[in-house]
Formats: structure tokens, C-alpha cells, sequence
């Protein structure tokens, strides 16, 4: 085929560069200037002297703390998810019966369920269980609404194992926990990846759960923190926006190093 | 050995064929459990209590009484509710509308070979990697009228004031939400656009269609489906859209951006009504639901027609 400049994409290209790249130029160098001089000179011009007091003080500010307890959320969610969907995954691609294509319905339904039509009874349950202002029951839900787009990810990747290694394995008299663990988690890791990417990013950047469910300081999670701190020192826009940046600075790390497995986990569709 | 196993298997997938489970040992539905009622109890159960607590009048702390009708008939004759629902199809629409087209075109651009491609995707995606809460609170900084951006570009944006209107304030719900989601959907765009086979371009090119024409007979009517689910997830993520409301304009100015997401929120943890809180998350699960369904049925997705039919 020929191959010719194309004008319009290059220009439809470019301006889209400019419309991501003019809020994330405004939000890494504001991070480096002072509150006083952003005031001053507004966002767009360079700034007069180069500081990294914003990222200082948004630590003495508590965001080490928000950090840790972002961090937990995040590793538990992940933890609950890989406990409990690659089972889950394996019956329903080699489970008999009608009782487990019901179960696999149940969990595509909840696709459709968005966490904001459940906020309320959510509060309810999570506060008759005692877990108000506790950072479990963020937890719980944040991994609960994981679950149908994990599920889906993971069946796709399951299902590629071909019948002739199940049978292969039969042969030896192999039980299904052995089949599991030697045959179907070995053969899905390329889902497994997709699946913990996601959970981690859906909890990472959870913010409904943890502003219904939590209130204070010792429970706070990162995008509370952004959100409180807009709320309470909006004025100090270098010291949010340094925030932001540091919120999404482990993100950051992963999509330099693994874009790939990030983009699949991102879009929850299975890495093959 | 090797043709040993091999026979052996064929041997068992005979008697597996003959008996059903024989020879292959199949996990039991055992496995299933955990997580089933682990999501039975955190997603399942509040979907019905939902439904339950719409029918009850509940401040959050006693507990929660049965009142009949009496939410649905109040957010019948409440004026801020009925703005709320077409607030939230003129956003969803809006967003439906502005981030089709784009979406389309950065997806498809991104699914080619251009020199730079490679790098200049790594930075249009950039916008996936920041929290929604990140995005709303960065645009709110870069769009404050004394602060931000405007007042140093007032030849563009005049008093820079853009959220004090309600047209303004929608335009920045619009573009916020499309300068966020529009790269997940080019992302499916562009898995779409490398999924068409080469040879109808080939052909095309024989026949002397331009680029132009190429796209519009050819990339569009292949992307079909493709388009389809993503106007399923703009619909269903325009009418849920809350933090970006929250954030930006916290339903103003007055209530002319309050959406029923919003509303729901703002009746049920700020006036501590949760019982009609309640009945506006029902509503939007039926119309998420209903549109979804709409969606399918009306596109044809539903009969699954293949677009490499005739191929």
C-alpha cells in the first residue's frame, strides 16, 4: 500500500497532544514552584526558582499516612481477589452442572451493577457490621466489585487450556486441587497478571467506598486526601497538585516498566 | 511413552464420552463458594436492600422505618429530582456524543504505523493513569477563574468564569469526562481497528478509494461492535457519573448540574434522607439496565452478527 503523510491525522494527532500534554505540563510544574509565586504568575509561565518544599510538606501534611493505608487497601483487595476468583474461574470452566452456569450468570449481572446504586445499603451493611471508619470495610466491598470483571478475565484465559492436558493429567490420577495448582494456574498467568492489575488500579484509585465509609485521618486513603485537601486548603493548589503527582506516581512506575500488562488490567481483558 | 499417553487419552476421552466424567476429575462446585457468597454478601444483598430501603424512611442512625410510598411520591413532585434525570441525560449524551467520534479517530490513528506512534500513544494514554478524583481535582486547579489557566488566557476564555453558568458548567463536565475516558474507549477502538482484515483495505485501494473513503466504507462499518460496547459503557458510566460533579461544580451553580447520581448522594449522606436516596439509586439501576438492554437490542448485538461475514 502507498504510504503518504496524512495531514489531517497528524494535525488531529498533535492537537490532542496538546490537549493532554497543556493540564499535565500546568500539573508537574506547579508542583516545583512556590505557593506564592504560583499566586502571583499563574500556572503557564516558568517559574522564577525551582523548589521541592510542596512534596515536603505534603508528607508532614499526612499523606504518608494516606499512602500506607492506600497501600494496604490495595494489597488486601488484590489478596481477597486472587483467593477467591481463580477457584471461582476454574469451576465455572470445567465445573458439570447447571448450578455453576447460575453462578457465572450471577457474576455477569454484577457487571452491570454500579458501585454508586449500592452506596447506600452498602453504609447500612458496613455499618451494622461494625466496620464503619475501618479501613476492612473498604476493603470488602472495593474487592467485592472486582470480582464480575476479574471472573470474566479469568474464565477467557481458563478456557484456552486445551481438554488433551486435562486428560494428560487425569491419566497420572491427578485430583483436582493438583490440576489446579500444576495445570490451570500455570497456564493463566498471563490473566492472573490482567486480574491483579486491575483490582490493584480499582483500589488504588477507589474513591466512593472510602468517602461514604470513612471518616477519619487514620483511615484516610490518597484520593480522600486529594479530595479533602481541595475542600479544606484550596488555595494551596501547588501542595494538592503535588499530591496528585505523587498519587500517581507507583502507577507511573508500573506503566513505564509493564505498559502492556497495565493497559490489559486497565481495560480488564485477558493477556494472552 | 509418547504414543503410549497419547493413546491412553484418546482411550479416555472415549470412556469420557461414554460416561461423562470418567477418566477426568472435575473440580465440584466447592470451589465456587467463597467467592460466590463473598459477592452474594457485598454486592447482591445491598442491590435488594436497595430496592427494600426505597419503601423506608431512615436517617442513618435508628433504624430504618417502613413508610409505603411515601419517597417515591415526594421525588415525583420534587422539582430538583426531575431536573436531576434530564441533567443526566443531557450529560450522558453529551458525553455519548463528544467522545464517540474522538475515540474513534485517536483508536483507529493509534491502531496504524506512523513513525513516533509508538512514543506519542505512551503519552495520549497518560490520562488512564490518574485516579478520577486526580483528574477532576487537577482540572479544577487549571480551570479556577482566579488562578488558574483562564486568567492568564483571557483572550479564550473572557472572565474565565466557566463554571459559574450552567451551559459552562456542563461544557466542563463534558470535556473533563472526555479528556478522561477517551482513551480507554481508543484503546478499544484501536484492538478493533487491528482486527480487520488487511485484504479489504487491499481491495479497496485496487478499486481507487482514497483514505478517506476507506474509513468511511470500510473502518467504520468493521468497528461496529467495538462501537457498540463502548457506547454501553459511556451510557452506563454517563449515568453514574458522581466524583467528576462532586469535584468540579458539587452540583452548581444552584443545583444546575446536579445529576441523580449527585442527588443521591447529596439526599442520602448530606440531608440524611437515605431512604429516597435509595429510590434514586433504584432508578438508576433500572435505567443503566434498561439502556443497556436498549443498546443491545435496538444495535442488533443481541443476534450477534459477525462483521466478517462474506469474507
Amino acid at each position: 500500500m502507498r504510504r503518504r503523510p496524512n495531514l489531517l491525522a497528524g494535525l488531529g494527532s498533535s492537537l490532542w497532544l496538546v490537549l493532554v500534554g497543556f493540564p499535565l505540563y500546568v500539573l508537574l510544574i506547579s508542583t516545583f514552584r512556590t505557593r506564592a509565586d504560583y499566586s502571583s504568575k499563574g500556572p503557564l509561565t516558568f517559574p522564577s526558582e525551582l523548589t521541592l518544599q510542596n512534596y515536603v510538606d505534603d508528607f508532614s501534611n499526612g499523606f504518608g499516612q494516606d499512602f500506607l493505608n492506600t497501600l494496604l487497601v490495595t494489597l488486601c483487595v488484590v489478596a481477597i481477589v486472587l483467593l477467591v476468583v481463580p477457584p471461582l474461574a476454574y469451576a465455572i470452566v470445567r465445573a458439570r452442572g447447571r448450578t455453576i452456569g447460575t453462578v457465572f450468570r450471577i457474576f455477569l449481572l454484577g457487571l452491570a451493577i454500579p458501585a454508586q446504586a449500592v452506596i447506600v445499603p452498602m453504609f447500612y451493611v458496613i455499618s451494622k457490621a461494625g466496620l464503619y471508619d475501618n479501613l476492612l470495610g473498604v476493603i470488602l466491598p472495593t474487592a467485592a466489585f472486582c470480582l464480575p470483571v476479574c471472573t470474566l478475565v479469568l474464565t477467557g484465559a481458563m478456557r484456552d487450556i486445551t481438554n488433551e492436558l486435562y486428560e494428560a493429567m487425569a491419566m497420572d490420577g491427578a485430583t483436582p486441587w493438583r490440576v489446579f495448582w500444576q495445570l490451570v494456574v500455570p497456564l493463566s498467568r498471563g490473566g492472573l497478571s490482567s486480574v491483579v492489575v486491575f483490582a490493584a488500579l480499582q483500589a488504588w484509585n477507589g474513591f466512593l467506598f472510602p468517602l461514604i465509609l470513612t471518616q477519619s485521618d487514620s483511615t484516610k486513603v490518597i484520593t480522600l486526601g486529594l479530595y479533602d485537601f481541595q475542600t479544606e486548603h484550596g488555595v494551596d493548589v501547588p501542595g494538592l497538585l503535588s499530591a496528585v503527582v505523587l498519587s500517581m506516581l507507583p502507577i507511573f512506575i508500573v506503566y513505564l516498566f509493564a505498559r502492556r500488562a497495565l493497559i490489559q488490567g486497565l481495560m480488564g481483558v485477558g493477556g494472552k | 511413552m509418547s504414543a503410549l499417553s497419547h493413546m491412553s487419552g484418546s482411550v479416555g476421552r472415549l470412556r469420557a464420552e461414554g460416561r461423562t466424567g470418567v477418566g477426568v476429575t472435575r473440580p465440584g462446585l466447592a470451589w465456587a463458594v467463597p467467592a460466590t457468597v463473598f459477592f452474594l454478601l457485598f454486592a447482591i444483598v445491598p442491590l435488594a436492600l436497595v430496592a427494600v430501603l426505597s419503601f423506608t424512611s431512615w436517617n442513618g442512625v435508628d433504624a430504618p422505618r417502613f413508610n409505603g410510598l411515601a419517597n417515591w411520591t415526594s421525588l415525583l413532585h420534587d422539582p430538583v429530582m426531575t431536573q436531576s434525570v434530564r441533567l443526566t441525560l443531557v450529560l450522558t449524551v453529551a458525553g455519548a456524543v463528544v467522545q464517540t467520534p474522538v475515540s474513534i479517530l485517536l483508536g483507529v490513528w493509534a491502531a496504524g504505523h506512523q513513525r513516533n506512534r509508538a512514543v506519542l500513544s505512551a503519552i495520549f494514554f497518560i490520562p488512564l493513569l490518574l485516579s478520577a478524583t486526580a483528574v477532576s481535582v487537577v482540572w479544577r486547579a487549571v480551570l479556577d477563574p482566579n488562578f488558574g489557566v483562564p486568567s492568564q488566557m483571557e483572550w479564550l476564555f473572557g472572565d474565565g468564569n466557566l463554571m459559574g453558568s450552567q451551559a459552562g458548567a456542563l461544557a466542563v463536565l463534558t470535556f473533563v469526562g472526555m479528556w478522561q475516558w477517551t482513551p480507554m474507549h481508543a484503546l478499544l477502538y484501536q484492538g478493533g481497528a487491528r482486527a480487520i482484515p488487511r485484504v479489504l483495505y487491499q481491495a479497496a485501494a485496487i478499486d481507487g478509494a482514497g483514505k478517506v473513503r476507506q474509513f468511511l466504507h470500510i473502518t467504520l462499518p468493521q468497528l461496529r461492535n467495538t462501537m457498540i460496547t463502548s457506547v454501553i459503557l459511556m451510557l452506563v458510566g454517563g449515568l453514574t457519573t458522581f466524583d467528576t460533579v462532586l469535584i468540579l461544580t458539587q452540583g452548581g451553580p444552584g443545583t444546575d448540574t446536579t445529576n441523580s447520581a449527585f442527588y443521591m448522594y447529596r439526599r442520602a449522606f448530606k440531608s440524611f434522607d437515605f431512604g429516597e436516596g435509595s429510590a434514586i439509586a433504584l432508578v438508576l439501576v433500572m435505567v443503566a439496565t434498561l439502556v443497556s438492554l436498549a443498546v443491545v437490542r435496538l444495535s442488533g448485538y443481541d443476534r450477534m452478527r459477525s462483521t466478517s461475514e462474506g469474507l
